[in-house]
């Protein structure tokens, strides 16, 4: 019963091991990217990081011809602009997939689907140039002087709709920021809300509450993890978006109170000032900022994925 | 007002607040595709598409400009894409369940949302400063980490809905793995597999901030890789932001193309998995 040539068997194991040994290679060039991305970042802002130390992410001042710098200005515009964004972006994230997943014609909800996940597809460049020629014109005409006449004068947020109306600034960055990371928080929440038991929901409506009522009382809490985990998801984008915010931000290292100011974030400094940077320390410090936005992301990007996955199993192992 | 009426004008109250969310996201989608196309459309013209970036102040086109974009795209895809379906075929087939396979599904979708500009230093650190100069190949390279992530995705998840029946009748028939993995569960992935690609496509060929130091940008012809090379979203960057009339009305209609290009891109993958779905659905 010779059927097997031991010859082939042989020539069918080496390409077994040639085509195992390749996919796993690639697999691991995934983990050497990553690792890559680490240790040339810290390389890259040795020089930075080992001459201003800690004071680095301290310090406000941002001086190219005194070789000064400090990341404060940046890591502050980022941290406010991303949280602006989502305080917008969530509320209306949740309304969308609530639409979708609830309310929505079954007719529409593939073509409005599909429309929020092409908002997703265009890139952000394109976000970049609508800001900075459509937007800002609008707001610093009639946004902004209605905010800085009604609500500058308020004590307690008064400060932050203080001064003129540019335009640009951390505000209009904020809003762009928060069109940009819309369809991720909404399309996350309605795979979310779609991962609901169907079961839960009619006992709810069975007990004879309100659509609103099982939303909130059912839904939001049997999908709380997901949600967070899609928010978490568009703070990770919002924190790392580059060009849309570059338009529109003003680029300005200065810490100012009133949100209509002029900022900057750790990726539009980098995006506006990289390939004009002359001198080691200057190119040090800016990737020392790109290492900062880098460990920044990983962790929140890290978390959200975590709780996403987590919520994955979960629903697996009920399905 | 009696409790249940309390009750039903709260459901009446959230539940046209989550139209007007809806209704907010459409319109944003609807004011940038507006302006695109009205802005765009005026500069529309041949020129475009066979005169070279013009310096300021006078008329041309962005031909160097679009071919380098399509030719750092296309190494993008030639270069991540390989690694991209490789190692996801890895995660499906031979680490399924291994604890190395967990980490590096993790990291994948780390990197899936990773700010590119970050990937665009990487490229920078490694490339740039070790050959000395900009160069179009550090920006084909940029793109390319960008794109192993989005490939490796679909290509494990849609190896995973090949039904295991087929891979059994494969192995039962005496093949290795390998053989099946070639003429079994490609061919039977295939358009999923391609979906993957028009994502990653669609995906890297709006990205601006990885090329701005990798590729830079060239306001003249030129096919050397080893060189600095014009590309659509830097030219749009650089054009939009300068005061000249003609470099501005140029930066609108490259993003109207290049919107329209990742737009065509993206919907042909929907329409794809649509159609695979469907086929999937009507039990083959």
């Amino acid at each position: 019963m010779a059927i097997i040539d031991p010859r082939h068997a042989a020539r069918q194991l080496v390409f077994e091991r040639i085509f195992r040994g390749a996919t796993l290679s690639a697999a691991i060039l995934v983990l050497a990217v990553l690792g890559g991305v680490g240790v040339s970042l810290v390389h890259g802002a040795w020089p930075a990081v080992s001459h201003f130390k800690l004071a680095f992410i301290t310090r406000e001042v941002w001086n190219p011809v005194t070789d000064q710098f400090g990341a404060l200005g940046p890591i502050y515009g980022t941290v406010v602009t991303s949280l602006l964004a989502m305080l917008l972006a969530v509320p209306t994230g949740f309304g969308i997939a609530l639409f979708l997943t609830e309310l929505c014609p079954p007719l529409l909800k593939r073509p409005i689907g599909v429309a929020v996940e092409l908002l997703a597809a265009v890139p952000s460049i394109i976000f970049g140039i609508w800001g900075l020629f459509v937007l800002a014109p609008v707001l610093q005409r009639h946004v902004q002087p209605w905010l800085i006449s009604h609500l500058g004068h308020l004590p307690g947020i008064g400060p932050l709709f203080k001064g003129p109306p540019f335009g640009i600034g951390i505000f209009t960055a904020s809003l762009v920021l928060a069109i940009m990371v819309l369809p991720f928080i909404a399309a996350t929440m309605r795979d979310v809300f779609d991962t609901v038991p169907p079961m839960l929901k009619e006992s709810g409506y069975g007990l004879g509450a309100t659509t609103w009522e099982v939303i909130w009382n059912v839904v939001v809490p049997h999908s709380r993890v997901g949600i967070v985990g899609g928010v978490m998801l568009g703070l990770g984008r919002a924190l790392g978006e580059t060009m849309a915010v570059t338009f529109v931000i003003g680029n300005s290292h200065r810490i100012s109170a009133s949100i209509l100011a002029p900022g900057t974030t750790i990726s539009s400094a980098i995006a506006n000032e990289f390939t004009e940077a002359v001198g080691d320390l200057y190119t040090s410090s800016l990737i020392a900022l790109g290492l900062l936005l880098f460990l920044i992301t990983f962790a929140v990007i890290a978390a959200a994925q975590a709780m996403l996955s987590r919520l994955e199993r979960r629903s697996g192992a009920v399905a | 007002m009696s409790r249940r009426s309390l009750r039903k004008f709260k459901n009446g109250v959230f539940l046209t607040l989550s139209l007007f969310a809806t209704l907010t996201g459409l319109a944003c989608l609807a004011a940038i595709l507006w302006t695109l196309l009205s802005h765009g459309l005026a500069g529309m013209s041949w020129h475009l598409f066979t005169q070279m970036t013009p310096p300021p102040g006078s008329s041309g086109g962005l031909l160097n400009a679009i071919y380098g974009s399509a030719v750092m795209t296309l190494l993008g895809i030639l270069i991540g894409s390989p690694i991209g379906v490789l190692a996801g075929t890895y995660l499906a087939e031979y680490g399924r369940s291994s604890r190395l396979s967990a980490v590096i599904r993790f990291i994948n979708d780390v990197l899936l949302s990773a700010p590119s500009i970050i990937i665009g230093l990487f490229i920078y650190e490694i490339v740039v400063v070790r050959m000395g100069h900009f160069s179009a190949f550090a920006g084909a390279l940029a793109l390319a980490v960008l794109a192993i992530p989005v490939t490796l995705r679909t290509t494990e998840d849609m190896l995973n809905l090949v039904p295991s029946g087929m891979k059994d009748s494969s192995a039962a028939l005496g093949a290795y793995p390998w053989r099946t993995t070639l003429s079994v569960l490609y061919p039977a992935a295939r358009s999923g597999i391609v979906t993957g690609l028009l994502l990653a496509i669609s995906r890297i060929s709006g990205e601006t901030a990885p090329l701005l130091f990798t590729a830079l940008n060239n306001q003249f012809w030129s096919t050397d890789l080893d060189g600095p090379m014009a590309n659509l979203p830097v030219v749009i960057f650089q054009f939009a932001l300068s005061p000249y009339k003609e470099w501005q009305d140029l930066a609108w209609a490259g993003a109207l193309i290049i919107t329209a290009t990742i737009l065509v891109f993206s919907i042909s993958a929907r329409v794809l998995l649509a159609l695979l779905q469907a086929e999937r659905g009507s039990g083959r």
